[in-house]
């Protein structure tokens, strides 16, 4: 069932960040959300997130369905290292050697005993994608997933993020257009008016 | 290359040994200096009445260690200060806890609080000893020090809990106890340690109080009661002394425990 955002409004003390935002987000698919700063693109994912709640509208074909996220800051627990914020999450039959395969494929197999205070921006937010992905879920919302990555890691990582997700419903939230035509994903544009559907980019 | 880790591993140590030496050897050039300072001051006093020499107070400490009584007397007291500084700590994380998750209960709770803290605690003393035998008197001292500095402490520790990972939890449905676990446990760590320390400090000072006032038998507070009753000053300073390291000792060894479960331990070490 693809989910439907139905005339979604959310104002932030008198001020309207969301208006009358409309779009669909095909079952079993990437589709990625583009839009100046501040158009209200974390909102959105937030109130998908069941963290704030719209003033009015609805959302269509969210309910019963588990949601695993990359939050726009990493949200790791500092102290600990990749491996164990992996499993504070992960689904129970994923073992360590699970895990440290799936690092692995991403570049991070001589980090993942290391805090991960002590990683740099670009191996946290590695850290925080395999989290996201080794989740049992049925809708994946990703905000800026890919900042801090240079192209060809970002593209190591895109392969990685493909793979795990087939036949899933992800929600991405991007300033790059290069990472849409990666993921050969379905863009919706949001602005000021709302929002449109601009098919898949080339 | 392994050599080359080796040396680098080796050379780390080194440092932390070297680092480890100073700060020891700055705490005991810090020890002799005050030990100099009240050697000095003994000398131009020059009655041992009123200031007796370190090295009377430790020959003092050593005459009071050969007895029995002295071993009974740190152990009872000891034992009535721990139960009383433990179910304070204990009660207010309870009470934390709930005010924590209830606005109601913070409003009922809060005001209690305050007034336990600001009131003297020979107030407390002289209206315990109404209620209450005075064997038990340090227990409930010792206990109502604790309380208002447990609670607070712990209370702006769950109160500084990092929304953001709260809401991460919720995201991926962690259950009670991974919460607790990975999000609160290390938020109310730092708190906890440093309501513990401050807390000790603070039972030992008053349950001592209580005892030299309400004066239990085989007690370091009658022992203090009686050196000065008897002007047996450098009994007094020894057992001040003994009262010090008891209480030092116990702050690192239970400091120590609640640094194992974190990355705490630097509270102590903090300028």
């Amino acid at each position: 069932m693809d989910i439907k955002v139905l005339n979604l409004n959310k104002c932030f003390n008198g001020q309207q960040v969301l208006k009358n935002v409309s779009m669909t987000f095909k079952s079993g698919s990437i589709t990625c959300i583009m839009g100046a700063s501040g158009i209200g693109k974390t909102t959105l994912a937030n109130i998908m997130m069941g963290l704030q709640r719209a003033d009015s509208g609805k959302i269509e074909g969210l309910k019963g369905k588990k949601i695993s996220a990359v939050f726009q800051e990493d949200r790791l627990i500092e102290q600990w290292d990749a491996v164990k914020n992996i499993m504070l999450v992960c689904r129970k039959e994923f073992t360590q050697e699970y895990i440290h395969k799936n690092l692995n494929e991403i570049g991070l197999s001589d980090y993942e005993k290391k805090p991960v205070s002590s990683l740099s921006g670009g191996m946290r937010r590695r850290v925080a994608i395999v989290r996201a992905l080794l989740l049992d879920y049925d809708v994946l919302i990703m905000d800026e997933p890919f900042k801090g990555l240079d192209y060809d890691l970002k593209k190591q990582v895109i392969g990685y993020v493909e793979k795990m997700t087939e036949g899933k419903t992800v929600i991405i939230i991007t300033h790059d257009k290069d990472e849409v035509k990666m993921l050969k994903a379905d863009l919706v544009i949001m602005n000021a008016e709302g929002s449109k559907a601009d098919g898949k980019m080339q | 290359m392994n050599k080359e880790k080796t040396g680098r591993k080796g050379g780390h140590e080194t440092e932390q040994i070297k680092k480890r030496v100073k700060k020891h050897g700055i705490k005991f050039f810090v020890l002799i200096f005050w030990i100099f300072v009240w050697e000095a001051a003994c000398r131009i006093i020059n009655q041992e009445l009123f200031l007796p020499s370190p090295l009377s107070v430790l020959l003092s400490i050593f005459d009071l260690a050969a007895r029995p009584l002295f071993w009974l007397s740190i152990l009872n007291s000891f034992i009535r200060i721990f139960i009383g500084f433990f179910l304070g700590i204990v009660s207010g994380i309870f009470l934390a806890v709930i005010s924590y998750k209830s606005k109601l209960i913070y409003e009922l709770i809060s005001p209690l609080m305050k007034i336990i803290k600001s009131t003297p605690v020979a107030s407390f003393i002289i209206l315990a000893l109404v209620w209450i035998s005075s064997k038990n008197l340090s227990v409930l001292i010792a206990f109502l020090m604790v309380i208002p500095i447990s609670f607070s402490n712990l209370l702006y520790g769950l109160r500084s809990t990092d929304v953001k990972l709260l809401e991460m939890a919720k995201v991926f449905r962690l259950s009670r106890w991974k919460r607790i676990k990975a999000i609160y446990f290390p938020a109310i760590m730092p708190f906890l340690a440093s309501a513990v320390s401050v807390g000790l400090g603070f039972s030992f000072k008053s349950g001592i109080a209580a005892e030299v006032i309400g004066r239990p038998a085989n007690s370091i507070g009658l022992n203090l009661y009686e050196a000065k009753l008897y002007l047996m000053i450098k009994e007094l300073f020894a057992w001040t002394a003994v009262i010090i390291i008891i209480s030092v000792l116990f702050e690192k060894i239970v400091v120590n425990i609640i640094g194992n479960y974190g990355q705490y331990k630097d509270i102590e070490n903090k300028p």
